[in-house]
């Protein structure tokens, strides 16, 4: 059995337990686990005050309970893997640069800000400005993969710097905001304002979207690139189909706001 | 020794080390990656004049190729680690780069890799784009007709390069269609390539020439015109034709493994001999003994 961290009860205001991740808690005794320092709002506690323990492994870590309230579950993450067995609060997998971390279930806003490798993986929806940027900083995701098998909200991939952010559901209004690179693939429909003030960088639509008339049409081809990453995003699970696989898209280059080299490609009927 | 009618000279092929790489070729169409490949590996017969030496490996199903195109494999030899970036950037750029629909990538899993896509990217003139996927770092370069593909990171590794066989028989016709026979059935290994024109060699060579500019000169024990002229020969008085396979590995089991196979075909199509080329054992570290290679050889 993995370690497993069971919730007792939500906590009524939001608790932050930065660290908790399985490569910070490997080798660590069940003692010192709860022991580990969160915060209840303004007040410092310890874990155990607030998770049961159970269980051991080094590579493997399992959390329990109705955590929409627990913000940053697995942040900073480097290794290992760390399974959310239902909903997850915001900031879930922020600064992650490694390992594999799973959300059965819904996160909040901000999953995966900062983000430099990994995967980050939720079976169900997620809030805004997944794979954003920290606070104050002007890139968001600098690597890794986010997988959201449901949907995702507004400003998905704000400053986007490098890494792949896939979306199965709706994606919210101006996915890609400000995006310097990286690619976004929005296999459901895709809000308004898609790529405002994106540098370079690739949006994927597979359905139609109304653009920014500062987006230019370029061509329609079958981008090679994109049957990799399509490839491998089937491989992981998402549903693409041979049609998107090996289908033309509408190369649309923007913003002519910047640098006019990032592109929406959308796939044509 | 005999194999069945076949005489085996016990002998041993003498093999060198030499880098090598392999370059997966995709394209909308079997033919048009085949096209690809057959350019990236023409005029690379032997190092001596060539700089390297290459060939196809295989066709690949779309299945398995990474982006799920029909494509082909091939292999790429030089003599150290730097030409053969170098001749990858070279051959890659001018024959898959300009090859209609194409897509190239690194096909080979080692911890050493050279500069490949990230020298021709520049080719984009500062229109390309990179993408990173999985930990594999890949540049788009625009062309007229639509986008180049390429891999920035090629895997290289060292191999074995010279495993060979040498066929002999009464007229050419006969040592031809038993070295036909040898070479089809050596492109059935994994990991190896005949370099030469249809996988067969009519002029294997020597060290040296009595000319000072030449590296290499005609292997006149061998040549059954001069079997009269020369102090020693090694052509027996009923051969009238010779002929040589030669083999590049990524491993030296590989190429042994070819040398067997092919070894048991040629004997199977008729070859009145089989013999191997070697230096004496002077030059190449890797001696691969005809005796013992195949099952059925006897004294």
């Amino acid at each position: 059995m993995p370690l497993t961290l069971t919730l007792r009860e939500p906590p009524t205001v939001p608790l932050e337990t930065e660290g908790l991740s399985p490569d910070r808690l490997a080798g660590r005794r069940r003692g010192e686990v709860e022991a580990l320092t969160v915060w209840h709002g303004n007040r410092r506690a310890q874990l155990g005050d607030f998770f049961t323990v159970s269980g051991n492994g080094d590579e493997e870590l399992r959390l329990e309970g109705d955590l929409r309230r627990v913000k940053f579950l697995g942040a900073g993450m480097s290794d290992g893997r760390l399974t959310v067995a239902g909903a997850a609060g915001m900031h879930t997998g922020a600064d992650m640069s490694g390992g594999e971390l799973v959300v059965e279930g819904d996160v909040g806003d901000y999953a995966g800000t900062g983000m430099r490798g990994g995967r980050l993986v939720v079976r169900g929806s997620a809030g805004q400005q997944v794979g954003g940027a920290q606070p104050g900083e002007r890139a968001g995701m600098r690597g890794g993969e986010i997988l959201v098998h449901g949907d995702a909200g507004d400003q998905l991939g704000a400053g986007l710097r490098r890494g792949l952010i896939a979306v199965a559901g709706r994606v919210g209004g101006s996915a890609g905001l400000r995006m310097l690179a990286g690619t976004i693939v929005a296999l459901g429909e895709l809000g308004g304002r898609p790529g405002a003030a994106m540098r370079r960088g690739t949006i994927v639509a597979m359905s139609p979207v109304t653009l920014l008339p500062t987006f230019a049409f370029a061509c329609s081809y079958r981008p090679p690139f994109l049957r990799l990453y399509l490839r491998r995003l089937r491989a992981l699970g998402l549903p693409l189909t041979d049609d998107q696989i090996e289908g033309r898209y509408a190369c649309w280059s923007g913003d002519g706001l910047e640098l006019r080299r990032g592109e929406i490609l959308m796939l044509e009927p | 020794m005999r194999l069945g009618d076949t005489e085996v000279v016990d002998t041993f092929a003498e093999a060198f080390p030499m880098w090598g790489a392999r370059i997966v070729i995709t394209a909308e169409s079997p033919a048009w990656a085949h096209e690809a490949a057959r350019s990236l590996t023409g005029f690379a017969t032997s190092v001596i004049g060539c700089k390297c030496e290459a060939g196809i490996e295989r066709e690949l199903d779309p299945a398995e190729t990474p982006d799920g195109r029909p494509g082909a494999s091939a292999l790429l030899f030089a003599n150290d680690r730097d030409g053969l970036a170098k001749r990858l950037v070279e051959r890659v750029g001018q024959s898959v780069l300009t090859c209609p629909t194409t897509a190239c990538f690194n096909g080979l899993e080692a911890p050493d890799s050279v500069d490949v896509g990230g020298q021709l990217r520049f080719f984009g003139d500062g229109y390309q784009a990179s993408k990173v996927l999985d930990g594999r770092r890949y540049w788009r370069v625009p062309v007229m007709e639509g986008e180049f593909l390429v891999e920035e990171r090629f895997a290289v590794a060292e191999g074995v390069a010279g495993g060979n066989i040498i066929i002999l028989g009464p007229e050419v016709a006969d040592a031809l269609r038993a070295t036909e026979a040898a070479a089809a059935a050596m492109r059935s290994v994994p990991d190896v390539i005949l370099p030469f024109p249809g996988g067969i060699a009519r002029s294997g060579s020597k060290v040296g020439s009595r000319y000072s500019s030449l590296m290499a000169s005609t292997n006149e024990a061998l040549c059954p015109t001069l079997r009269a002229q020369v102090p020693h020969t090694d052509v027996p008085p009923d051969v009238g034709s010779v002929f040589e396979i030669v083999i590049d590995g990524l491993t030296f089991k590989a190429v042994r493994d070819a040398m067997a196979v092919g070894l048991e075909a040629a004997a199977e199509a008729g070859a009145g001999q089989v013999t191997a080329g070697n230096y004496g054992g002077n030059l190449g570290p890797h001696h691969i003994e005809l005796r013992g290679l195949v099952p059925g050889l006897v004294d």
